[in-house]
């Protein structure tokens, strides 16, 4: 009964609060654009929504990544349920402010655009991060998970290129004040340094199981079994 | 977009007022600029009439000047912080009065002057320009100054003189981005002795009418406009002729992306950004990019000192 609670509590409650959090700053954005003053844009507009829908792209990526290593952290499994949810509002902030590069600050001029991406490598990363979590987007589905089996697990580790990517993108287009950035790829490489961690983690305590299980059969060939005293 | 139209001043209602303010409250900017609190003394005679000013229409635009509200809220003054809006909110602490300016170098004129000392015998006009930046964004602005040359003459740069160096205010306690290291302070900009005469090139202390805003480099800023915003050096306490070449902030930080030229050019790219088209602030234009023109529209005044130049070297 109490299992049936926290499941509904999580579907019915937990889930669409965190859905309505993570809209919070397009709703921001647009209580800018309808004149609302504490939500005031400035003088370029165009730049700030630009820089607003980048950012939180990039936090979202980043909060992603968080999960896994939060949930062992804390202990709580449950986190999990949110990860998807998360992968899809970094890929959704993100498609925004390509969408929102091409159509208003391009205003759709595809030569211009491809020049842009083929010329200024902070475009070329942004973008290829952006290419990067297409199909982790289109294969976010239950469906496309039990189809791809174990090859899902190996696909989705695309985010963490493209979580590189994507600090490389902010890093590389700042002026002269990196300490922003920095932030960013500070977090990014905790994230992925815990991650170096558990797999070296899990690897010795592989190799010394295999030794044991080694060490084992040895001896089980050569000593006859005895039962261990109770 | 959010641009609202009242936040841009109709032409014939801005210049009326401007008309009124060059005659009655230019006063006031007078006392602003002599007294450090306004009228709190017995004004200088002299100085009234010297911060009068009278429009240059030669040298201004006729497109639409940019809202007072977006010239002084939108910055680039990394001495304040490095947000767009930082400067409007920490330039407070700048106290632009009273203010000398060191004068060295490669002239007769060397000392320390007082602002007034150093403004007295210029006459003050208003110039519309365009302005810039080096970000791809432009504005139009309505400043009030005198010819740089007017003063470079005065101070009678020897014949060794090659170059005009400016140097900002160095003080972390009034300027508290010069806390940190973003940039190598102080701010060092400089022109080459034929641009630094040209007509075009002037130090402004006001802009709308009114004196400078801190946020926009009280007491007093240099503006070129055909070259990229940065060039213009503001809150200066130092000119100084010299025979070579001064090595300029931006240039330091960043020696492929920003040259000591720094003359507009849609022609050649910023290593990270095409420079080919500008968004002007505040045209309310939702597919908001124009093109950029060369030497930021002044090519007929300004090109001849480039003959002979590659300007893609010498950017």
């Amino acid at each position: 009964m109490l299992q049936m609670n926290t499941r509904l509590a999580m579907r019915w409650i937990a889930k669409p609060l965190v859905f309505l959090l993570c809209l919070l700053p397009v709703g921001w954005l647009l209580a800018g654009l309808a004149g609302w003053p504490a939500a005031e844009l400035g003088a370029n507009p165009i730049e700030k929504i630009q820089d607003t829908l980048g950012i939180w792209g990039l936090r979202f990526l980043l909060t992603t990544l968080a999960v896994t290593p939060l949930r062992e952290l804390l202990g709580w499994p449950r986190l999990l349920g949110f990860r998807r949810m998360l992968g899809l509002y970094a890929f959704f902030y993100v498609s925004m402010h390509f969408l929102f590069y091409l159509l208003v600050d391009q205003s759709l001029d595809w030569r211009l655009l491809l020049e842009d991406i083929a010329k200024r490598p902070f475009i070329t990363v942004g973008f290829s991060a952006l290419l990067l979590l297409i199909p982790l987007a289109v294969t976010s589905t239950k469906r496309a998970m039990r189809r791809l089996g174990r090859r899902w697990q190996r696909l989705h580790r695309l985010v963490y290129p493209a979580a590189i990517l994507a600090c490389t993108h902010f890093y590389w287009q700042v002026k002269a004040d990196i300490r922003e950035p920095l932030v960013y790829v500070l977090v990014l490489a905790v994230l992925l340094g815990w991650r170096l961690y558990r797999y070296r983690q899990r690897a010795r305590r592989g190799r010394a199981e295999q030794d044991a299980r080694q060490y084992q059969q040895a001896t089980d060939a050569r000593l006859p079994v005895e039962p261990l005293p109770e | 977009m959010r641009i609202r139209p009242s936040d841009i001043t109709p032409e014939p209602i801005y210049r009326a007022r401007r008309e009124f303010l060059a005659g009655i409250a230019g006063i006031g900017v007078a006392a602003a600029l002599a007294q450090p609190a306004f009228g709190e003394q017995v004004m200088n005679v002299s100085l009234i009439e010297r911060l009068q000013y009278k429009r240059n229409a030669r040298y201004s635009t006729t497109e639409s000047a940019n809202s007072l509200a977006d010239i002084t809220g939108y910055n680039n003054f990394y001495e304040f912080g490095t947000g767009k809006d930082d400067p409007a909110r920490n330039a407070g602490s700048l106290r632009p009065r009273p203010w000398s300016v060191v004068v060295d170098g490669e002239c007769e004129g060397k000392g320390r002057y007082t602002l007034e000392d150093l403004l007295k015998p210029h006459a003050l006009e208003e110039r519309i320009y365009r302005l810039r930046c080096v970000e791809a964004w432009s504005m139009v602005i309505p400043w009030v100054g005198f010819p740089l040359g007017d003063l470079v003459k005065r101070l009678k740069p020897t014949s060794r003189a090659k170059f005009v160096e400016f140097t900002t205010l160095m003080d972390p306690k009034q300027m508290p981005g010069q806390r940190s290291h973003v940039l190598d302070w102080p701010y060092v900009e400089g022109l080459r002795m034929d641009e630094a005469i040209h007509p075009l090139a002037i130090l402004a202390v006001g802009l709308y009418g009114q004196v400078l805003p801190n946020q926009n480099g009280a007491p007093l800023r240099l503006v070129v406009p055909w070259k990229y915003g940065f060039k213009g050096i503001k809150s200066i306490v130092r000119i100084r002729f010299t025979e070579s070449m001064p090595a300029t902030t931006w240039a330091l930080s960043a020696p492929r992306e920003y040259g000591f030229y720094a003359n507009v050019n849609p022609e050649v790219d910023h290593p990270r950004w095409s420079q080919k088209r500008e968004r002007r602030i505040g045209s309310g234009s939702l597919l908001s990019r124009q093109p950029t023109a060369q030497f930021n529209g002044y090519a007929a005044e300004v090109a001849s000192l480039y003959s002979g130049m590659d300007l893609a070297r010498n950017f």
